[in-house]
């Protein structure tokens, strides 16, 4: 049995977690707010970007159409790309990314294939290095900006591109978090390279005319497409965190409650023990006089 | 009778109105585009916008990044990565 005073250190210790997921649990609700905002503001400027893309990509094919779009040829060496946040405190939200981005490594390794990862975020690193500790290709940073974004964006792409030119890869895969609500987010897997063509939309059969051609506004576009794509990502990434922060809290919020409801109870009992045996004892003492 | 015109970054949804003529500063030369242009694409070179509201009106100018323009029947949209207010 347990002491009083351990007892009563107990449920101060565990009081002042309970603090702690609490305030994290706002915070991270005032977040999921700011994050889903963004994501929604966002989609207009890629849904356009993904229309153009569509009609300009099946104009454009054969010989002239850029690398970016029709692959290097091969399927040899894959690069996956993982998105993962900085911090943890946020239930199985970075796991389930890693999982997800560790199946189809191995799937790709028991086809042959090689694998690389390019990882953004703190939090994918400790687990998939543990697995692949050869094939990091690179560890993109993002604990110096608050809230990753296009700028961010940017600088992957132009990373990537640069490894795409060299031939250090031939297919990326993206994993990243889908937000759907609060309370579940999706691990999801999307193709980045070669850009898979977007699905051709029925547009007017007016002809367009283009400035300068078709294949020059095409590549200039392909890498912006890109730059959107793993923007949405790191946006969709950012609320899902949130909301799985969210959760998680709120749940640790409640067990703590539980806990201090419980030892609340064996504390007041054992007072109770304790100041039974002690009238008892001055009974007794009494009755022997 | 007037022309849509959506300035979109990935930011936001930047304009989304009716105008009369924007002047848009394209990689081969400026085009001005008003109601009924026929459907045409371009690349844009860094610089500004100008939007006419009405006829004779003074110009706006938006200075843009990174743009693309789209002329369809539904108007113009010009897609930018970045606007410098």
């Amino acid at each position: 049995m347990a002491s009083l005073k351990e007892l009563k250190g107990r449920i101060n210790s565990v009081k002042s977690t309970q603090k702690i997921t609490k305030a994290k649990q706002m915070v991270a609700a005032a977040k999921l707010r700011k994050a889903q905002a963004a994501a929604e503001a966002a989609r207009p400027y890629a849904q356009r970007l993904g229309e153009v893309m569509a009609s300009l990509a099946s104009k454009v094919t054969g010989d002239s159409a850029p690398r970016l779009l029709t692959g290097t040829g091969k399927d040899q060496r894959h690069l996956l790309v993982v998105a993962n946040s900085d911090k943890g405190l946020a239930g199985a939200f970075n796991s389930n990314i890693v999982r997800a981005a560790l199946a189809k490594a191995n799937e790709l390794k028991a086809q042959g294939k090689d694998v690389d990862f390019y990882l953004i975020g703190r939090k994918g690193r400790a687990p998939i290095r543990r697995q692949h500790p050869k094939n990091i290709a690179h560890m993109f940073d993002t604990t110096e900006v608050r809230e990753p974004g296009y700028a961010e964006a940017e600088r992957i792409v132009a990373e990537l591109m640069e490894m795409y030119e060299a031939g250090k890869f031939d297919v990326a895969h993206l994993f990243f978090s889908k937000f759907k609500s609060a309370l579940t987010q999706e691990p999801t897997r999307l193709q980045i390279i070669p850009v898979p063509a977007p699905e051709v939309v029925t547009t007017s059969q007016a002809a367009v005319e283009y400035e300068p051609d078709e294949e020059d506004i095409l590549a200039e576009l392909l890498p912006r497409y890109l730059k959107t794509q793993i923007f949405g990502a790191l946006l969709e990434n950012q609320a899902s965190e949130q909301g799985a922060s969210m959760t998680a809290m709120d749940n640790a919020t409640r067990n703590a409650g539980e806990l201090i409801q419980k030892l609340t109870i064996q504390y007041n009992r054992s007072r109770q023990a304790a100041i039974t045996t002690e009238l008892i004892e001055i009974i007794a003492g009494a009755e022997a006089l | 009778m007037a022309l849509h015109f959506e300035l979109v970054t990935p930011a936001k949804l930047v304009r989304s109105e009716d105008v009369y003529m924007v002047v848009v500063p394209g990689t081969e030369g400026d085009f001005g585009v008003l109601e009924g242009h026929a459907p045409f694409m371009s690349t844009v070179r860094d610089g500004a916008i100008q939007i006419f509201r009405t006829e004779g009106a003074a110009p706006e100018n938006i200075e843009v990044r990174g743009g693309f323009a789209e002329v369809s029947e539904a108007g113009l949209t010009v897609l930018a990565e970045r606007v410098e207010a």
